[in-house]
């Protein structure tokens, strides 16, 4: 099970040829990903020899879903053409594109996301200016590297890369169902809150860990979803408490301005909605631990 | 980024947005010819990047060229709630005005759209508004890619309830405003108060945009907007070598990877700090993803640069980042500052884990600097790195 992905997924690359693209579609094949195609409509009809597998290049996604049956398209298209990368993906109605992509516009990501719901939401778009998510034992679409952990019955969710990382990191050797990073930047395609909902549904995990950071207002949001729809236990890490406000910590959305958004209200909502917030990742880790009994 | 006063206005002239003939000066005898130009009478503005600057004594009127030049110099250096003056912007006076309006578009996070909020109760404060008489401000979503056409920018007008004899004007400055978000890649514009002033006509008197860093790659001219003069040194030196840094008070220096686990560091050694006398985080320092040696390189030099900090906590997480660059980034960042005659005398407390950390710790090992100690998880690692702060 697991969710967004899993071993019968196959996957094409947007920005495949790429130096970016072509390194992370190594790293994902040696995880064990299907990868079937890139997409580059000037290398069209070629084909790409990644570490002895033969990769066809198609033209477009629509092209590239037509010849392989492709049901996620991973994007490494840089920031000037990414918004173009991601119509096209839900133009061909792709039903998971996962953007990689930092630094994309707000006005292009706005427009994006905008147009997918406008699209009727046929296309689930994760990130952008994320890691994207994996399903381990299984497949792995983005660049989470695939041998921190093995499979196992936590659910992640994280705004932050490295975090998501550092968590799987310190729960190794319980493992993770799947593990999505949902991105950082003030416009994303999927919360928190769509990860919380396909985890709760997901009879192959029995935790969720969910790792927020300041900025908006998702983390509330995601409290109060959890209060009224979760059931299984959920165990929280907000980074940020030491910020100073109205400046920028890399992230584009994690800036605190004014009172809302700041990691104590996080936290105070989450505890709230029954979660167990860690100070630290460590203690967070500790605190999953502890609900699994191990 | 946030932009000061006359840049919002210049950005709105440029876009057809009316305003009032100003111009930013950073001496105050320049005042003299400008308010010559402008029929010997005009306003001498703080520019600032923080509210209530009126009220504060930024904003003067000048009745003659001379009382023009002193007013600069009166408000040339004041403080103004901790931002120095360093700029006035010499401004035509205002026409009458008759009533004050507000209007801005800006991201919605939450409902991931852009938002425009329009009232006719502007001047003051639009949250104070917002809280007190929710009924006098229209919030209206606008869907990022239809924009405000001059449909769009009717209903505002009507959801604001603005009077009939300014219904079409407000409605143009909405569609030239909108203009001016789109074209300039705005996080937010903001008109307040925009006036109706005894002509009949209807002027944005004061402004404030904030604009999308990450659109710099097609918006060239942005650059220039940059306030060089009141960056902090370290912070301007750091950019200027692509590092992405923020300058804290504390005294434990940060250098990370990822911007969600360097601001978790933050937090760490802030908690380990309160057991070593409350030293905090000297800054954040995000090396980012795939790092090299030589990124390591350069913001070991910022951070070692900054006589605030007492130790430096260096914590990566190798996920696309191989460990072993980052040692040797530090292993070189050390021998070069050696060499260029800056000896370093501040320990350095180094975690690193997952992607080659192994051959990374043996690097670090075999290198046997004095002044590098490797504590093998980020909890314990903080906490060393706050200690060593507190006793030097």
């Amino acid at each position: 099970m697991a969710i967004f992905l899993n071993k019968d997924s196959k996957v094409i690359v947007q920005g495949m040829t790429g130096a970016t693209g072509m390194k992370h579609t190594k790293l994902m094949l040696a995880d064990g990903t299907n990868i079937v195609g890139g997409v580059n409509p000037r290398k069209a009809g070629t084909s790409v020899d990644v570490d002895g597998t033969e990769i066809p290049v198609f033209g477009t996604v629509a092209e590239a879903i037509e010849k392989t049956g492709a049901n996620v398209s991973v994007l490494f298209v840089p920031p000037a053409f990414a918004k173009a990368a991601v119509v096209e993906a839900i133009d061909a109605e792709i039903p998971l594109a996962v953007v990689i992509t930092e630094g994309i516009a707000v006005h292009d990501s706005a427009a994006f996301y905008a147009y997918a719901v406008e699209k009727g939401n046929k296309t689930r778009i994760i990130g952008p200016n994320c890691p994207g998510l994996i399903t381990p034992g299984q497949s792995n679409a983005g660049i989470i590297p695939g041998d921190i952990t093995k499979p196992g019955r936590i659910g992640l969710v994280s705004k932050s890369g490295t975090l998501t990382y550092q968590m799987m990191y310190e729960l190794r050797d319980i493992g993770f169902s799947s593990a999505v990073g949902i991105g950082g930047d003030p416009v994303i395609g999927t919360t928190h809150i769509d990860a919380l909902a396909a985890f709760e549904a997901d009879p192959d995990t029995d935790l969720i860990v969910m790792i927020g950071e300041i900025g908006g207002d998702a983390e509330e949001r995601a409290a109060d979803f959890i209060k009224a729809n979760v059931k299984k236990p959920v165990v929280g890490y907000v980074a940020g408490f030491t910020a100073p406000e109205g400046k920028t910590m890399g992230h584009a959305g994690a800036i605190v301005s004014g009172s809302s958004g700041t990691a104590a209200a996080k936290k105070e909502a989450l505890e709230a909605a029954g979660v167990k917030v860690g100070k630290t990742p460590t203690e967070t880790a500790k605190l999953a631990r502890e609900i699994l009994g191990g | 980024m946030d932009l000061f006063e006359y840049q919002a206005r210049d950005l709105f002239a440029k876009h057809g947005v009316p305003v009032l003939a100003g111009e930013v000066i950073d001496t105050p005898e320049a005042a003299r010819e400008i308010t010559e130009r402008l029929g010997g009478k005009s306003v001498v503005k703080a520019q600032v990047k923080v509210g209530g600057r009126g009220k504060a004594g930024g904003v003067k009127l000048a009745a003659t060229p001379d009382e023009a030049v002193a007013r600069s110099t009166d408000i040339l250096g004041m403080d103004i709630k901790g931002h120095t003056v360093h700029k006035v912007m010499i401004a035509e006076t205002a026409p009458e005005i008759v009533e004050e309006y507000y209007v801005s578009f800006l991201l919605d996070r939450t409902n991931r759209t852009f938002l425009s909020i329009a009232s006719v109760e502007g001047g003051m404060e639009i949250e104070e508004v917002a809280v007190t008489r929710p009924e006098a401000v229209a919030k209206t979503p606008i869907d990022a890619n239809e924009g405000v056409t001059p449909e769009v920018a009717r209903r505002i007008v009507a959801d604001a309830k603005f009077p009939a004899e300014v219904a079409d004007k407000v409605a143009d400055i909405l569609v030239t405003l909108w203009k001016t978000f789109v074209a300039e890649d705005a996080l937010l514009v903001e008109v307040n108060p925009l006036a109706k002033v005894a002509s009949g006509d209807v002027i944005a008197l004061d402004g404030k945009v904030s604009l999308d860093e990450n659109a710099e790659f097609r918006q060239p001219s942005h650059e220039e907007l940059q306030d060089k003069a009141s960056a902090n040194p370290l912070e301007a030196a750091a950019k200027e070598k692509g590092l992405n840094y923020v300058k804290l008070d504390g005294e434990v220096g940060i250098i990370g990877n990822g911007a969600g686990l360097v601001m978790s560091t933050l937090d760490v050694v802030a908690y380990a700090g309160e057991n070593h006398g409350g030293v905090k985080p000297a800054n954040f320092l995000d090396i980012g993803g795939g790092a090299s040696a030589a990124v390591m390189a350069n913001g070991l030099e910022i951070i070692l640069g900054d006589p605030d900090v007492k130790s430096v906590f260096v914590n990566v997480f190798g996920g696309i980042t191989a460990c072993d660059e980052v040692a040797n980034g530090i292993v070189q960042a050390l021998q070069l500052l050696k060499d260029k005659g800056e000896e370093v005398t501040k320990p350095l407390v180094v975690r690193l884990d997952g992607n080659n950390a192994e051959l990374g710790r043996k690097i670090l090992s075999d290198a046997n600097h004095p002044l590098v100690q490797r504590v093998d998880t980020m909890d314990g690692a903080a906490d060393k790195a706050a200690e060593l702060a507190a006793a030097k």
